[in-house]
């Protein structure tokens, strides 16, 4: 499944869409926390995220691991959180997928979802203690039903990545 | 054989070092995002003159697909109400018989207020409403509850200013772009709002719990214990906001404070007003006192 692994030389010219396809996808996620919704209770996934940690796994050389800071400055002014602190996770994340492929180089879909559910509730988690910090003061049994909703959501975000990748190439 | 490594690139040292200049900087900026998180919490303000030019930006998103939102909203509400329909047309009966008879005193007591009031010579304040706009949308993924209302500072909208929806408070503005405002909700966890029982003023904090549910703790522990149903309204101590708007009726009294359903449900708001924040009439000033002494 995973490709980066192309020869570098001779590659030629990229299409513009080979490098705005996949970041576009994960602003447009970080987008739908504007998107008219009352909500109670946090449950809607971070699509943002999801969408980074997709793409990241299909494509391993896809981005340099500080990509996450623009993409994590532009969730953190839509999302409500203190500014940063997606900055700070998302990067967080990245250096830890770098460590498992330095650690696991052959992996299949299955262990890649297992790394993905332990980034994604980390990154839940962490998003929580940072919000807490800043003046709230939530429970973080209320962050179950949304972690349970990010975890099954993932395999379809890993798709939806896999079918722009292609698009990408294609174009 | 296994793949080479793409952070692995062989012998060419421009390579090499473009791939460690990624890890500092990424390293770098991570240590500097979680700066900028601690100094959220100590500079607030600044943070927020980011996020309110993100809301400017986005508002026309956040309204062109209200009116869906709110057309779902309404037809399954529509569709759940006609269930149990006549179970709740008895009990509404009897709920409106009571009310009539409740508003029939209410009438003749504030013909009775209103009189004596004119007797005193006390004149009612009237607040004028500062503006007033749609409710949009609420931070969903984040563990914060915000709402961003559709009016901003271009209709004299400030920071710390209360919302009110038609059925009691909905929170207060923390963050005003030019068009759209972030309205910190009072079920936002960790928010705490100053509320006294309607029926007789035994005061308490209402205390947001992150799960659209209110916490609502006694001031004083000698107070009588929270019954399902009492009603609490904004004391209006603190001077954030102006008493007497409804604000959370209890469902599950519990023994060290009761768990409260806000009056306001913030997710069936259409409009709000926006109110200008409330101060308390200042104390006397000290010098009139002896000058009545002296005469």
């Amino acid at each position: 499944m995973a490709r980066g692994y192309a020869p570098r030389l001779n590659k030629g010219e990229q299409h513009w869409a080979v490098l705005v396809i996949p970041a576009l996808s994960v602003l447009l996620g970080s987008l739908t926390s504007v998107l008219p919704h009352l909500a109670l209770y946090p449950l809607i996934p971070p699509f943002g995220l999801l969408l980074l940690l997709g793409w990241r796994l299909i494509v391993r050389d896809i981005w340099p691991v500080w990509t996450a800071l623009p993409l994590g400055f532009f969730d953190d002014l839509l999302s409500g959180q203190p500014l940063g602190s997606s900055m700070f996770l998302w990067t967080v994340a990245l250096l830890v997928l770098e460590l498992c492929d330095r650690w696991m180089m052959w992996r299949d879909y299955r262990q890649d979802w297992v790394i993905a559910s332990f980034l994604i509730i980390l990154a839940l988690l962490g998003g929580l203690a940072i919000a807490n910090m800043a003046g709230g003061e939530t429970s973080a049994l209320f962050l179950i039903p949304q972690i349970v909703v990010s975890l099954l959501v993932f395999p379809l975000i890993v798709r939806i990545c896999g079918g722009l990748d292609r698009l990408r190439w294609s174009l | 054989m296994a793949p080479p490594s793409p952070r692995r690139p062989g012998f060419s040292r421009r390579a090499q070092y473009s791939i460690f200049i990624a890890y500092v900087v990424a390293i770098a900026g991570a240590v500097g995002a979680l700066l900028l998180v601690l100094s959220a919490r100590f500079d607030p303000e600044g943070h927020s003159a980011l996020q309110s030019t993100a809301i400017d930006l986005t508002l026309p998103i956040t309204q062109t697909g209200h009116w869906v939102g709110d057309g779902v909203d309404t037809t399954t509400g529509g569709i759940s109400a006609y269930f149990n329909a006549a179970s709740q047309n008895t009990e509404l009966k009897q709920k409106l018989a009571a009310t009539r008879r409740q508003a029939a005193a209410a009438d003749q007591l504030r013909l009775e207020n209103a009189r004596l009031k004119k007797l005193m010579g006390i004149q009612d304040k009237v607040i004028r409403p500062v503006a007033s706009g749609s409710l949009a949308a609420s931070s969903g993924s984040s563990s914060r509850r915000y709402a961003i209302l559709t009016v901003g500072a271009d209709r004299g909208v400030k920071n710390g200013q209360a919302v009110l929806g038609p059925d009691g408070l909905v929170g207060r503005i923390v963050a005003t772009g030019r068009q759209g405002a972030r309205v910190l909700l009072i079920i936002d966890g960790g928010n705490v709002t100053p509320v006294k029982r309607a029926s007789d003023g035994v005061t308490a904090l209402a205390i947001g719990r992150g799960d659209g549910m209110l916490v609502l703790r006694p001031i004083t522990s000698n107070a009588a214990a929270f019954r399902r149903g009492d009603v609490f309204v904004t004391s209006g101590s603190g001077g954030l906001y102006r008493p007497g708007v409804p604000v959370a009726r209890v469902t599950q009294p519990g023994r060290d404070g009761a768990i409260a359903i806000p009056a306001a449900d913030p997710t069936r708001l259409d409009y709000a007003i926006v109110e200008p924040v409330f101060q308390a009439p200042p104390p006397l000033p000290p010098s009139t006192l002896p000058d009545q002494e002296e005469k």
